[in-house]
């Protein structure tokens, strides 16, 4: 028996204004699956991200996140009704995100910024959560930077707090929308080392947004390319980097790894 | 009489300014913040009595609110049977500290609505609450932005306590009328005046200035 | 009766409606003295702008500190100082002249800021492109600095006028007759302050709002790169 995907796109829509970025996209991810997905801008690879840790709300379809709808809820008949505040927030608690701009919290220090959300959302005692986040600080190699203030670190350190944060809500999912995009280049590895790392030792589930075309092949056990709303390739990185088999994809990869 | 004569009673009614300037200042910024962040509410009511209230407060007169306040308000009460008769300090803090509070609700609603949407993704991201995200990540960041308009409001609301004298109350300006009425030496009087009133602006500009200061720690990672 | 008019005070609307002749007497002159304070507050906020630009110290010290010192005082008790100490000088206005006065006074240290905080706002380099031109700096300065610091002026003036219209009843405590005090005079002669309070505060809120919007639309109206020059 094939077990449920733990992420599923169903006929999912979505619109800004007269764009229609998604156009009933179908995508799935296995459990502890490493998806990278790849594709020139306005394809609607963060969109896809930004839906799934509900920044964005969708115009259509379903969208099920460990075997539950997202966007939806079931009414008392069966039916499905559009998700309260309260349905997000449960379901919100299976994701997390690494962001472009790291947007760490400026006024915290790095400890406070991991230790934040265990405290206020998921209420460990500030005991606990300094733990968590001090073995946190451990794995990302940022030991002895807990009580500086982000300002004073470099945007390498940064994005590795980035992702403490997010891990220390310790999610099903992560969800990484080009990390490294905003690094100067020098910074890119010591983040990348991070990402790979947790592949590695750990059965999340990773998607993530990204240009670095060499670490997806690395650490991906699928790579999917997306270009104008949908998956129109994917498969195993041997297969995809290779071997493409649609032009598009073709083009685009001669573009970028040139 | 000579000029030093006329500090007993100056120093009396600048207690007084005092007094006046610090109950309206607390009662103006619990005022901007309830209504400027009621402003930004997504319930409809909370929004349209926040704005009513701002707009209000803004658009007429201090002088005005002051009086109706002191006169009028009494007569209403009558009208319905309840007495609403303000002892002066009453009817002057609460004129005052509802003006600035209109101006600051503005300013807090400004300083609210400049923080970055980056951080309230983030929030979000970690499950935060609305209301956890605006006390935790909104406000900390939100209040080194208010600070130089509310050291502004501070010294605007110092200088509108000259007023209250208009209603009898024993302040800086009331004091100084009444040596004026008794010795007819405009000139040194409202000298004196002008500088008194100088003096005390120029400590809380200090006075602001130094929370600014202090609450500009916050603001540290600006990219 | 008061400027002609009687009131009625069978029922509170129909005093309110009868003593709306006369509280739009007071109205005229509370634009009057609106106008007239915003007109000198115009002028002498551009002097002090100068003086505190200037180069030499000995000029732009003292203008600062005056300007401080006006900022931060309150109107009345300026309001009071002008209207009781000019006559001991000889100087003897009108009470109407000498309100207007004050509040040109009291604001010109504002509009003396918004000259400098808009001239300053025109970039460095633009200033620097023109001089690569070789444009003379008086040429530089109506043509290429003034044009461009306009659209930032004007709003920020305008929100000036409407302040000082709503400090005109300040100008009630030397016999200026505008709103609040035709509305004190008609309280103090029927026993009714409510009424004639509620009156003006309403007024007041519309005049603020049409104010306000005027400049809004002004705002709008203006180019923001600058007013052009064909």
């Amino acid at each position: 028996m094939t077990e449920e995907p733990i992420i599923k796109f169903d006929k999912v829509v979505k619109r800004f204004g007269d764009l229609t970025v998604l156009n009933k996209l179908d995508f799935e991810v296995k459990k502890g699956e490493k998806v990278t997905i790849i594709g020139p801008s306005g394809s609607g690879k963060s969109t896809v991200l930004r839906i799934l840790m509900t920044l964005e709300g969708i115009d259509g379809g379903v969208v099920t996140v460990g075997g539950e709808p997202l966007w939806h809820e079931r009414a008392p008949d069966g039916s499905l009704v559009p998700a309260s505040e309260a349905h997000l927030h449960k379901m919100r608690s299976q994701l997390g995100m690494v962001f472009q701009q790291f947007n760490l919290f400026p006024h915290m220090t790095v400890l406070r910024n991991i230790t934040e959300a265990p405290v206020k959302v998921l209420g460990l005692s500030r005991k606990e959560a300094r733990e968590r986040g001090e073995e946190l600080l451990e794995l990302v190699g940022l030991a002895d930077q807990a009580q500086k203030y982000p300002h004073q670190l470099s945007g390498g350190q940064q994005q590795r707090v980035g992702i403490a944060r997010a891990l220390a809500m310790r999610p099903n999912i992560l969800l990484f929308d080009e990390p490294t995009s905003a690094l100067d280049p020098e910074l890119v590895g010591e983040v990348l080392n991070v990402i790979g790392k947790l592949a590695e030792e750990h059965d999340l589930t990773m998607l993530l947004v990204t240009h670095e075309m060499r670490f997806a092949r690395e650490i991906s056990d699928r790579v999917c390319f997306f270009d104008r709303g949908r998956i129109r390739e994917e498969g195993s990185p041997e297969e995809l980097f290779t071997d493409p088999t649609e032009d598009r994809t073709r083009e685009f990869l001669q573009a970028v790894l040139d | 009489m000579h000029w030093t004569q006329y500090l007993p009673p100056l120093i009396e009614g600048a207690w007084v300014t005092v007094q006046l300037t610090i109950y309206s200042t607390i009662l103006g910024a619990v005022l901007a913040f309830a209504f400027g962040i009621g402003k930004l509410s997504s319930n409809w009511a909370i929004k349209a009595v926040s704005v009513a209230y701002i707009e209000v407060f803004r658009g007429t007169s201090l002088l005005v609110q002051l009086f109706w306040l002191y006169f009028a308000l009494p007569l209403a009460g009558m009208a319905i049977g309840v007495d609403l008769r303000l002892p002066p300090v009453v009817a002057g803090v609460l004129a005052l500290g509802l003006n600035i509070g209109a101006y600051g609700a503005e300013v807090v609603r400004g300083a609210i609505q400049s923080v970055h949407q980056d951080q309230l993704e983030a929030a979000r991201a970690l499950n935060f609450t609305p209301r956890q995200t605006l006390w935790n990540v909104t406000i900390p960041q939100a209040v080194p932005e208010m600070m130089p308009s509310f050291g502004n409001l501070a010294v605007q609301n110092l200088k509108d306590t000259a007023l209250v004298s208009l209603i009898s109350l024993g302040d800086l300006t009331f004091r100084a009328e009444q040596i004026r009425n008794f010795t007819q030496d405009s000139t040194t009087i409202y000298s004196m005046l002008l500088v008194t009133y100088f003096g005390m602006a120029l400590v809380l500009t200090g006075l602001m200035r130094a929370l600014e200061a202090y609450v500009s720690r916050w603001r540290t990672a600006r990219s | 009766m008061l400027f002609g008019y009687e009131w009625d005070l069978s029922s509170p609307l129909a005093f309110a409606i009868s003593i709306l002749p006369i509280l739009l007497t007071g109205m005229v002159v509370t634009i009057q003295a609106t106008v007239l304070g915003f007109f000198v507050a115009l002028v002498l906020g551009l002097v002090w702008a100068v003086l505190k630009a200037a180069p030499s110290r000995f000029i732009a010290w003292p203008a600062r500190v005056v300007t401080e010192f006006i900022r931060d005082t309150p109107l009345l008790v300026q309001l009071f100082f002008l209207y009781y100490v000019l006559p001991e000088y000889g100087i003897v206005l009108p009470a109407f002249l000498t309100g207007a006065l004050a509040l040109g006074i009291q604001y010109s240290a504002y509009t003396s800021e918004v000259y400098r905080a808009g001239l300053e706002a025109v970039g460095a380099d633009q200033r620097e492109a023109a001089r690569a031109l070789n444009f003379s700096a008086v040429h530089t300065f109506t043509h290429v600095v003034v044009p461009q610091a306009i659209p930032r002026i004007v709003p920020a003036m305008g929100n000036y006028l409407v302040s000082i219209m709503k400090d005109v009843p300040v100008l009630s405590v030397v016999t200026v007759l505008e709103m609040l005090n035709v509305a004190k005079i008609v309280g103090d002669r029927t026993f009714d302050y409510l009424v004639p309070l509620s009156l003006v505060g309403a007024l007041y809120l519309i005049m603020t709002l049409l104010a306000s919007g005027g400049v809004r639309l002004l705002d709008t109206w203006l180019p923001k790169q600058g007013i052009p020059l064909k």
